[in-house]
């Protein structure tokens, strides 16, 4: 028991703190308990799951990569523009073409951070500057409405196979294969290792350029898949799409536990932290608290996890001097 | 934020190389800055006009003045992404206190004022905590744009005496509005502090090695709160400016600003890995940048795209400089 306590402490802080949350919003509307509040919760957090879960590795690795939102925006835009050119290519198709889309922009991110040194957070910042106002360029400004799409891609992510949706399929997919690759796969490991310490993870002969090129790489994939998925669920590809939401992925694996400094994250805490974002973001209609507190709770919430965590985690070196 | 690949570039090299390796970056930002401008004249016959020319500044100036502080800040190792939302904060409690009757005067006071604490507050959570600041401001910038947010809804405040327009709206001298003056004279003043003062010279040594600066007997914390706090002032007194130009206070307000800002400061020369940078190149940049998006306005060229260029410009800012140093052998002379 105390085992599990200390292996799993931060995700079961998280899921105590989303048990409070349900509770206390039922106790104000018990209608919210219920099996619809847990299928629309799952459904809408499918995506932030798996951006969260890609930017875990990232963070992971001492890296951030804060042009997703971008990506997934461009990567939405051209695969719409595709789409209405080209009438007839199946969902399948269309989830490959955003993921070579995103692939491309993910390994222009790769090249800038590996080849030329340049921090991750300057260069996914600039890059996605770039990529939004490519958005704009490639659209010239104008909107791809559900009219234009076709009728497959935007029926996917609502419809349901065995009593589930196309969204929360593709969460359980990206849980499977997160989990395989952070906790079960070498190289989820070496880029915990390379987080941790990167000059001990470099010294037993990890190629920290060669795994962090594919980190980088693989996020823009993922993320060129969500821009596909965004487009279809909301049956909408303009240049605003998904504004702001690198931020809301950085804040999921923040709240699940992911040490800023590297090394530290589980899939299990990531998700939850998106499901626990994605919950109170439904819960704060019901309980009759303006949606416009969101962003302030938002932070709050952010800013607990991320001192409870450091708290948690925080090894007492031996202190010569005073903290100065 | 990584520190492996390119380590501390004062160890190795002494102090004339690397002025001199900074002038030359410094340079290239004049030369670029001088450019721009020759291409903007040849674009439109209105651009060399000293009222146009004048009136384009507030909108640089306004986060040339953050960037300064920002160039602090990330020259100790530390950034404040929270710098927006702070802004729009302070006109939040500047709209109200106009609202109630307050003239200009108590109005600055509170901008600034509100941004002061905002900055402490930062400050005293990266400190106290020992929580990466990307982090703590990650969060604040969330929860400072969250209380504007949730306090105005999707109204506005513009309740604002005439007198205090006169701050964004008015000029100290013919053709240089207050806040373009006021801009240079803060980065006289940082500049100054940085370069010829001994908290200036600590801060360096502080972004090149917070332990060895620890203890070597440099109160790091009181250093770090210090500029946290005066990132904060500076936005608030951004958010004077701003405000007053514009006399609206809306939830959005400088909605974005924090990656602008950032551009301005990496593309002076700023190094994020800490230690690298000066207030010389900081101003450049805050001009190079007005001036771009001053050029493209002219053609209407529409902000996303110009922000293309200026994502392009940041990204080359960092890669260029080691780039040039593998062609450029060590130890020739420039």
């Amino acid at each position: 028991m105390k085992k599990v306590w200390k292996t799993y402490q931060r995700e079961l802080i998280l899921l105590g703190l989303l048990v409070v949350l349900l509770i206390g919003v039922g106790i104000r509307s018990p209608s919210f308990i219920s099996f619809k509040t847990f299928d629309a919760v799952w459904h809408d957090s499918a995506l932030l799951i798996a951006l969260a879960l890609t930017q875990m590795l990232v963070i992971m690795s001492r890296g951030i990569d804060l042009s997703v939102a971008a990506n997934l925006a461009l990567s939405g835009m051209l695969v719409g523009l595709l789409a209405k050119a080209v009438p007839g290519i199946p969902v399948i198709g269309l989830l490959i073409c955003g993921a070579l889309s995103g692939l491309v922009l993910g390994i222009i991110n790769a090249s800038l951070i590996n080849f030329l040194e340049i921090p991750p957070i300057v260069a996914s910042l600039g890059m996605m500057s770039v990529y939004r106002g490519l958005t704009y360029v490639v659209s010239g400004g104008q909107w791809i409405n559900a009219n234009e799409l076709p009728v497959g891609l935007v029926d996917f992510p609502n419809a349901r196979l065995l009593g589930i949706t196309g969204l929360e399929w593709v969460s359980l997919i990206a849980l499977v294969l997160g989990w395989f690759l952070v906790h079960q796969s070498r190289f989820g490991r070496e880029i915990r290792a390379l987080g941790g310490n990167p000059n001990a993870a470099k010294y037993v002969g990890i190629p920290e350029t060669q795994r962090l090129f594919v980190l980088y790489a693989l996020s823009g994939v993922v993320a060129g898949m969500v821009g596909v998925l965004w487009v279809a669920r909301f049956a909408l590809a303009n240049t605003e799409i998904a504004s702001g939401f690198e931020l809301q992925v950085v804040a999921a694996c923040v709240l699940g536990g992911v040490s800023i400094a590297g090394g530290v994250g589980s899939v299990l805490g990531t998700a939850l932290g998106a499901i626990f974002l994605t919950t109170l973001y439904n819960a704060l209609p019901v309980v009759n608290v303006s949606p416009f507190w969101q962003t302030a709770i938002v932070g709050v919430a952010i800013l607990v996890a991320a001192i409870v965590n450091q708290g948690a985690s925080r090894v007492k070196g031996k202190t010569i001097l005073r903290r100065a | 934020m990584t520190e492996n690949s390119r380590s501390n570039p004062v160890r190795a090299r002494a102090p004339f190389k690397i002025s001199s390796l900074l002038l030359r970056w410094e340079l290239l930002l004049l030369m670029m800055l001088a450019i721009v401008m020759v291409l903007n004249g040849r674009l439109s016959e209105y651009f060399w006009d000293a009222a146009n020319l004048g009136d384009a500044t507030p909108i640089f100036a306004e986060k040339g003045m953050i960037a300064l502080a920002m160039a602090l800040l990330i020259l100790c190792r530390e950034i404040d992404l929270s710098v927006a939302s702070i802004m729009a904060l302070s006109s939040l409690l500047m709209g109200f206190a106009a609202q109630s009757g307050a003239d200009w005067f108590v109005l600055v006071l509170v901008g600034v004022g509100t941004g002061t604490l905002c900055g402490f507050l930062n400050g005293f959570l990266v400190v106290r905590f020992a929580v990466p600041s990307i982090a703590i401001t990650l969060g604040t910038m969330s929860l400072f744009r969250g209380i504007a947010q949730a306090v105005l809804g999707d109204t506005a405040l513009t309740a604002y005496p005439e007198s205090f327009g006169n701050l964004g709206q008015g000029y100290a001298l013919p053709n240089l509005p207050i806040s373009f003056v006021t801009f240079l004279i803060l980065a006289l003043c940082a500049g100054v502090f940085l370069a010829r003062t001994r908290w200036g010279r600590n801060l360096y040594a502080i972004g090149n090695n917070p332990d060895a600066a620890r203890f070597s007997g440099i109160p790091v914390a009181r250093y770090r709160l210090a500029m946290f706090t005066f990132s904060g002032m500076l936005a608030g007194l951004s958010a004077v400016f701003l405000t007053s130009r514009i006399t609206t206070t809306r939830p959005n307000i400088a909605q974005g600003w924090e990656l602008d800002v950032i551009t301005m400061t990496v593309l002076g020369g700023v190094s994020i890995a800490g230690g690298v940078g000066n207030i010389l190149g900081v101003v450049l940049s805050v001009l190079l940048l007005g001036m771009i998006q001053f050029g493209m306005g002219l053609i209407n060229i529409p902000g996303i795209v110009a922000s293309i260029i200026i994502g392009i410009l940041m990204v080359l800012a960092i890669a260029l400089p080691p780039l040039i140093k593998r062609f450029v052998k060590p130890g020739t002379k420039s």
